[in-house]
Order: structure tokens, then C-alpha cells, then sequence
């Protein structure tokens, strides 16, 4: 138990000691990736991108749906 | 909501454009992933063996490389995966068993692999031995490799549905066999196609930024030991994608043969078929015109004769089908026409309404009949798999020639693909050989067209895949579903709003990797002394 706490703790200081020591170049990249993370979960998914089947609660009627529109298509 | 045919063409189109758009922005920061890990991995072993200083300080420099292109492409794809569920939902539906184990296991691969031992990679120089550091960059380098094989899975699957059932009752494919689906044919050879596309195309960027530093006289000793590194992967890389290219070719030939048809504009099929090594098409076959002869097709063109018949079946007198052949059948080569697989789509389509109604209704006695008739292991069932659900797809067609692809598109992309693809094993042989020579730097001419080729090496990795996906249009799963019934049932208005911020999007995260990018390479790797002083501290 305490060797596994040991390795976690080692984990842990590893990768503080990465970001806390980290370039500008890196700081910059985190930064790149974080705005992009934000505009694509908070801005595109949440009001962009909405499941179209969200409406549909179960996987039977998210068949019946599927199937209705295949049968249905206005060629 | 039911939209009318024109309001359908349009969803259709800018669905299309959408994922098209979203899919080459991804395609350009991934290629160069999945090559430059293996470079940096062969460089920090030679660091590993030999401990010399100077190549740590090269591998720090082509990891921060690969680390910008990391960043900035990174999450990029996933914006694929919001695109299925809220424009392809019919689609991600129709196939969401057999898309959703790969796209899973992508998942977590991706998240544990990259992210545990991409902090290794970065964070872990004179933290953790050499040894583990090493196999920190292999493990990363591996790692992307196999991200990209689940996804490459899932896309051949697309391209020839194997290994899976479609049912009838709950509208989606079911995977019958895991391993058919791993290890279809065209998946290995599709795998091995495109991650072998992106070992050639880093070597050439690897190439291309040390030829620039040795034309401004600037980290020759770096530079030069780099392009010799680049080109013996990159001569190896290219060589076997030619092979593996020659194998995908002969994949379509028996899996896609209208695919192979639109890439060499081959009208009538003919035995002994020649290959166009190029050629300029009349303005008629953008327009699905179907020519009697193959020539009518072309202002002028160069043919090897009997070679796309060697090609295609390993056989230079075979015959090769055309686009007339797949449009109106051809029995003596059994092929039935189109209009013949329309009528059997439209006879599963029946059969699927006409089960439904029955499950309605109750009605026991027709629900039992078409259960058997949609049970793959009855006769009429295996009948009714093999040969109505199969072209299940074409039930959706009006007109025939809606089965031919974009023609002009594929077969000027294959050319500029397969051209540029032979000029890559040049390119690889001459700067190899001009390198170990120690004479490269004396020829600026071919320093710059080292710099010149970083672009063309990218637009022969997208017309790839221009190849591959508008060659297998108008489906997404191959004669089974086309783009008209896979989209969901959305306004277009939304669709060319998304369209737009993503074409913004993309374009500031393009810049903002080559600035980041021009900006690192102008820096150049840190000083010597600075990296013998952290080696020392260790």
C-alpha cells in the first residue's frame, strides 16, 4: 500500500514539476489547446452541435426513428 | 420535419462540404504525427547507444516540432465525432455497433498511450532514465500509429462492409465477427497505406526544414545528419507505400470496381486495359456523360498497354470493367446493372416496410415469414442478405448514373497522388545518396526543392484521400446506404453557419501552428552548452 502511494505521489510530483517547469512554447501550447477545448465543448457542442436524436429516449424508439426515415426519404 | 428532395440536396451537399472541410484540416496536422514520432524515436536511440550530446539536442528539437503539431492538432478529429451525431445521425445509427467499438478503443488508446508517455517524452528528460525516456517516445510513436489504425478500421469498413449483420428490427449493423472487421483486407491495406503515407510525408518535412537551415548556413551538422535519418526512412517508407498502394489498387479492383473505373476514366471495360499515366478528360465527364469509347473521353492521353489489367488482377489479359459495364450490366462478366441492384434495393426496402407494418398491426403470420426471410441462415434469407440488403443503397437512386462518382476529381487526384508519390522515391534516393556524398550542401537548387516539396507532399497526402472518399460516393457505406439517406433530418441553415466558424477556426489554428512553428525553426535547437550543462546536472 504504501509502495503504490509512493509510485502515485512520484506520478503526481512528475508531472507538477513538468507544468511548473515548462517552456514558454509549452505554456503557449497549453494555452492553444485549452481555447480550442473551450470553443469546441462550450461554444460548437452546446449550441452548434446537438445530438439529433437527443429527443429519442430509448434505443427502440431511436430505431423506429432511423427506420422511418429510411423508409421515408423524400428522394 | 420532412424535408422536400431540393431542401434533402441541399443537408446533403453541406453536410458533404462540412465533413470534407473538417476532415483535410485534421488530415494536415495528422500525417505528420504519425511520422515524426518514429524519426524522433530513431534519433533518441542513436542518443541512447552512442550518448552523444548532439543528438539529444536534435531529437529535442524535432519532438518540440512534433509537440507544436501535437497541440495544435490534438481534438481536431473529434469535431468529426460531434459532425456524426448531429448531421449523419441515419448514418451513425446504421452502423453504430461497428463504428463504436473502433472509435472506443481509439479512444482510450489515444488517452492512455499518448497522454502518460507524451509527458514521458516532454517532461521526463533528466527526470527518468534513458532507458525509459527511449521507450517513452517508441510507446508514443506507437501509440498514435495505433489510434489511427481504429480509426482506419472503422473507414475500410465503410469502404467494404465485412464482418457484420444488418437487423432489420433495430435498423443498425450488427458485428458478426470482430476479427472480420480487424482484419478485413482492405482495412490492413488501408492501415498500412496511409500511416506509411505519413512516415513519407514527415521525412520530407524533416527534410525540407534542414535543407533551409544548410541554404542559411545555420545547424549544418544538424541539418545534414537529420536529411540523411529522413531520407533512409523516408526511401524505405515510400517504397513500401507504392506496394501498399499497389495492393489497395487491386482491393478496389475486386471490391470497388466503379471506383477503379472513375480513377482511370474507363468507360468500356476492356481486357488487356491499358493504364493512363495522364491524360486531360473533355468537359462532358464532369457531366456523367457516358462515352462509348474511352478515348471520345479524353482531349489526349499517355497508356501503358495491358497495365491496369496486370495491376488490377495480377493478369495482363483480364478484363478490366467500365462505367458502361457497371451502368447497364455486362452478363457475360456477371455484372448486373444498375438499374438490376435498384430493383433489389427497392425489394429489401419493401420487404422492410412491409415487416414493420406487420409488427404493427400484430400480424403474426407475415412477422414469421419475414422473420425467416431476414434470417441469414435460411436460404431466402441468405438470399436476402447477399444480394437485396447488399444493394440496399441503390433503392435510394433515381437515376442510374447517380452511382458514377465525381469522376474528373478522382482521376486527376490519383494521378497527382500516384505522380508525386514516384517523385517522393526519387526525391529520397537522390538527397540519400547526394548526402552521404557530403555534396548536398553545395547544391542550393535542390535545397530549395526540398523547402518546395513540404507542400506537394502535402497535397499528394490529401489527394489520397480525396481518392478513397469522393471515389466511393455517392455512399458512405458502401452500396448499402449513399449520403441522401445518411443525413439527419436538419435545416441547411445551420449546417452553412457550422460550415463557416469551423472554416474560421481552422484557418486561426493553421496560422497560429505555422507561426508557432516558423517561429520555433528560426530559433533553431537550444545551444550546445546549454544541453551538455543538463546532461551534466542529471
Amino acid at each position: 500500500m504504501a509502495a503504490s502511494g509512493n509510485v502515485l505521489i512520484r506520478v503526481y510530483r512528475f508531472y507538477r514539476d513538468g507544468f511548473r517547469e515548462m517552456s514558454s512554447l509549452g505554456r503557449t501550447l497549453w494555452i492553444v489547446i485549452l481555447i480550442k477545448l473551450f470553443i469546441m465543448f462550450f461554444v460548437l457542442k452546446l449550441f452548434f452541435f446537438p445530438d439529433a436524436m437527443g429527443h429519442l429516449e430509448t434505443e427502440q424508439q431511436k430505431s423506429e426513428y432511423v427506420m422511418d426515415q429510411l423508409l421515408n426519404i423524400n428522394r | 420535419m420532412i424535408l422536400s428532395a431540393n431542401d434533402l440536396m441541399e443537408v446533403v451537399d453541406w453536410s458533404r462540404a462540412q465533413f470534407a472541410m473538417t476532415a483535410i484540416y485534421h488530415w494536415l496536422f495528422v500525417p505528420l504525427t504519425l511520422g515524426l514520432g518514429f524519426i524522433c524515436a530513431i534519433m533518441e536511440t542513436i542518443y541512447y547507444r552512442t550518448g552523444d550530446l548532439f543528438w539529444k539536442r536534435t531529437v529535442k528539437f524535432w519532438m518540440r516540432i512534433f509537440g507544436i503539431n501535437f497541440a495544435i492538432g490534438v481534438a481536431t478529429g473529434l469535431i468529426l465525432e460531434f459532425e456524426f451525431g448531429t448531421n449523419w445521425s441515419n448514418y451513425s445509427y446504421f452502423v453504430g455497433d461497428i463504428f463504436g467499438a473502433p472509435l472506443a478503443i481509439e479512444g482510450i488508446m489515444a488517452f492512455f498511450l499518448e497522454s502518460t508517455f507524451f509527458a514521458v517524452m516532454f517532461f521526463g528528460w533528466n527526470r527518468v532514465s534513458r532507458g525509459f525516456h527511449l521507450a517513452s517516445t517508441w510507446l508514443t510513436a506507437i501509440g498514435a500509429n495505433l489510434s489511427a489504425l481504429w480509426i482506419l478500421v472503422a473507414n475500410a469498413w465503410m469502404q467494404y462492409p465485412t464482418g457484420t449483420t444488418f437487423n432489420p428490427d433495430t435498423a443498425r449493423h450488427e458485428m458478426t465477427s470482430f476479427w472480420d472487421v480487424l482484419f478485413s483486407p482492405v482495412a490492413i491495406n488501408k492501415f498500412f497505406h496511409t500511416v506509411t503515407s505519413g512516415f513519407v510525408l514527415a521525412a520530407v518535412v524533416v527534410i525540407g526544414i534542414s535543407a533551409w537551415y544548410l541554404l542559411k548556413k545555420r545547424e549544418t551538422q544538424m541539418a545534414r545528419r537529420s536529411i540523411v535519418i529522413a531520407s533512409i526512412f523516408g526511401l524505405c517508407s515510400s517504397l513500401f507505400l507504392a506496394t501498399t498502394g499497389d495492393g489497395s489498387a487491386a482491393q478496389v479492383a475486386k471490391t470497388q470496381p466503379m471506383k477503379l473505373a472513375a480513377m482511370e476514366a474507363l468507360y468500356a471495360g476492356e481486357k488487356e486495359a491499358g493504364l493512363v499515366v495522364f491524360g486531360v478528360l473533355r468537359p462532358e465527364v464532369g457531366k456523367k456523360y457516358l462515352f462509348e469509347k474511352n478515348a471520345d473521353a479524353f482531349y489526349f492521353k499517355v497508356e501503358i498497354p495491358k497495365l491496369l489489367s496486370l495491376l488490377s488482377f495480377r493478369n495482363a489479359e483480364a478484363y478490366v470493367p467500365g462505367i458502361n459495364d457497371m451502368v447497364f450490366g455486362n452478363p457475360e462478366q456477371q455484372i448486373i446493372p444498375i438499374q438490376g441492384k435498384m430493383g433489389l434495393g427497392q425489394e429489401a426496402l419493401k420487404a422492410m416496410k412491409e415487416y414493420r407494418e406487420a409488427k404493427a398491426t400484430g400480424d403474426a403470420v407475415t412477422q414469421s415469414y419475414y422473420n425467416d426471410l431476414f434470417d441469414p441462415n435460411t436460404p431466402d434469407g441468405k438470399y436476402m442478405h447477399d444480394f437485396r440488403l447488399k444493394h440496399l443503397g441503390y433503392a435510394y437512386l433515381d437515376n442510374p448514373t447517380e452511382a458514377i462518382p465525381n469522376i474528373p476529381l478522382v482521376f486527376y487526384s490519383f494521378r497527382v497522388m500516384v505522380g508525386l508519390g514516384f517523385y517522393f522515391i526519387l526525391f529520397f534516393a537522390i538527397t540519400l545518396v547526394l548526402s552521404l556524398r557530403k555534396t548536398i550542401g553545395n547544391r542550393r537548387w535542390l535545397l530549395r526543392l526540398m523547402i518546395v516539396s513540404i507542400p506537394l507532399v502535402y497535397l499528394s497526402s490529401v489527394a489520397g484521400w480525396i481518392v478513397a472518399e469522393v471515389g466511393r460516393q455517392p455512399w458512405t457505406v458502401y452500396e448499402m446506404l449513399p449520403a441522401s439517406a445518411s443525413v439527419s433530418n436538419i435545416a441547411s441553415g445551420s449546417l452553412m453557419t457550422t460550415f463557416f466558424i469551423f472554416l474560421v477556426l481552422f484557418t486561426i489554428l493553421l496560422i497560429a501552428e505555422l507561426m508557432i512553428m516558423f517561429r520555433q525553426i528560426k530559433l533553431g535547437p537550444q545551444p550546445a552548452e546549454i544541453e551538455g550543462k543538463t546532461d551534466s546536472e542529471k
